[in-house]
């Protein structure tokens, strides 16, 4: 595919592993902060490719796996309502909550259904007029604003049997709260690509100036990643610390300004619990009040009690990059993607997951 | 999740767009980019295109990579 298959040329790939490795003189922790760029490293075995100075770890960029409990409890506890129908992005169906599924409630009569976009909720929600449809509102800055845009159109339309159950991630305020902990090294964040087409680079600064702490917006491809790479090593070894982009083709400083305001008309930042690094300030997107005939938490009673994580699960650890996957006394064991039993590893872009299948025993 | 595919634009009806995926044909909301034009390459997530794609510097950034290749070639063989 054009825009694809370019940045995936072996020998360039090459080159930039060279570059690196003549670049880098010291040990140095970057972190990628997208389940896209978590899966992308492993299948193009750029670790294999690269210094022994460069240690890569994943933070928490998978929006399944960073999802609270208590929201996945609260889909369940939405599934069992009579009437509803629920609609979500595939992986939300088998992240096991405190004592059931989404996956285990559909089997036993409770109407789940995946969707691949907002604009097939809407459908359903048009088809079914008797029916109440709820969208899990599940994922970052890339995913938030098609999900507004669906509230928009359910406004705009009149479709009042729609609503969205808002758990939106929004991924610099994790970055801060990263940092702020202080217990962890990380030299240099690999931005999210996607995301940052839509936020544009201004919410990094805040992170490279409190911190010191480099930031390159990185694209997806073989030689995306390691051009990235190379740019936040030469950061490192010449002292400095910016917000630069490596993946220009598809990102602007500005992100989307159409986006962004549609997001900023149906959303307002809220703090938000997220799994492994509990609540962060302003993290969260909550749904004015313009729009709360379409919040699902206005329309439905979902209070559910306190849950804990699954016992002997280290998703905590692994999302914030202070454990690999390996250290997990379950992995492999008692917990593979048949059966898993944190959603790290039922995530397709979980960092379990993607230890499973590529990591070698 | 973040997921976003490079496609092409190839009709526009009644404000969605006609993307071209490797042979399938596909229907993307325009809301998140309204300017976007037919034979315009846009990223597509979750049935929205998010991005146009800069073609120039898409070419100049290949070009640079390829520059830098060539260099360290030649610094190799010297
Ligand atoms: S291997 Fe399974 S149990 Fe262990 S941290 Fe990963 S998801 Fe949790």
């Amino acid at each position: 595919m054009k825009y694809m298959d370019e940045y995936r040329d072996e020998t360039l790939a090459q080159g930039l592993a060279n570059k690196i490795k003549a670049r880098s003189s010291r040990t140095v922790r970057l972190m990628e902060i997208c389940g896209t760029h978590t899966m992308a490293i492993f299948r193009h075995g750029i670790r294999s490719l690269l210094p022994e100075t460069i240690d890569l770890v994943s933070g928490p960029g998978c929006p399944v796996c960073v999802t609270a409990q208590e929201d996945i409890d609260r889909s369940v506890k939405l599934a069992r309502i009579p009437g509803v129908i629920v609609t979500t992005f595939g992986d939300m169906l088998r992240v096991p909550g405190t004592d059931s599924s989404l996956q285990s409630e559909n089997a036993s009569g409770a109407d789940v259904r995946m969707v691949y976009s907002t604009s097939d909720a809407l459908k359903i929600a048009r088809n079914n007029p008797e029916r109440d449809v709820v969208f899990l509102g599940i994922g970052f800055e890339t995913t938030a604003p098609t999900i507004a845009a669906a509230i928009r159109m359910a406004h705009d339309t009149g479709q009042t049997n729609f609503s969205v159950l808002s758990a939106h991630k929004l991924l610099p305020p994790a970055m801060d709260a990263l940092l702020s902990g202080g217990n962890l090294e990380i030299d240099g964040f690999i931005c999210p690509g996607h995301v940052t087409t839509i936020i544009g680079t201004a919410p990094y600064e805040g992170v490279v100036q409190k911190y010191g702490t480099p930031c390159v917006v990185v694209g997806f491809e073989p030689l995306d990643i390691l051009q990235g790479i190379l740019m936040l090593v030469e950061q490192i070894e010449e002292g400095r610390a910016d917000v630069e982009i490596q993946y220009t083709r598809a990102v602007r400083p500005e992100g989307n300004p159409g986006a962004l305001k549609i997001m900023e008309e149906i959303f307002e930042p809220c703090d938000s619990v997220w799994r492994g690094l509990g609540v962060i300030p302003k993290s969260g997107l909550a749904i004015r009040e313009k729009y709360r005939s379409f919040d699902a938490r206005g329309r439905f009673d979902l209070e559910v009690p306190r849950a804990n994580e699954p016992p002997g699960c280290l998703c905590a650890e692994v999302l914030r990059g202070a454990a690999k996957p390996v250290e997990c006394k379950l992995f492999r064991k008692a917990c593979t993607p048949r059966s898993p039993v944190g959603p790290c590893m039922v995530s397709s872009e979980g960092t379990c997951a993607a230890y499973f299948k590529y990591h070698a025993p | 999740m973040c997921l976003g595919i490079p496609a092409k634009i190839i009709k526009i009806e009644h404000g969605m767009g006609i993307i071209d995926m490797e042979g399938t044909q596909k229907e993307v909301s325009l809301l998140l980019q309204e300017d976007a034009k037919v034979g315009d390459y846009v990223v597509v997530h979750a049935g929205f295109a998010i991005q146009k794609i800069d073609e120039e510097q898409a070419l100049a950034s290949l070009e640079t990579l390829r520059e830098m290749a060539s260099e360290l070639a030649e610094a190799e063989s010297e």
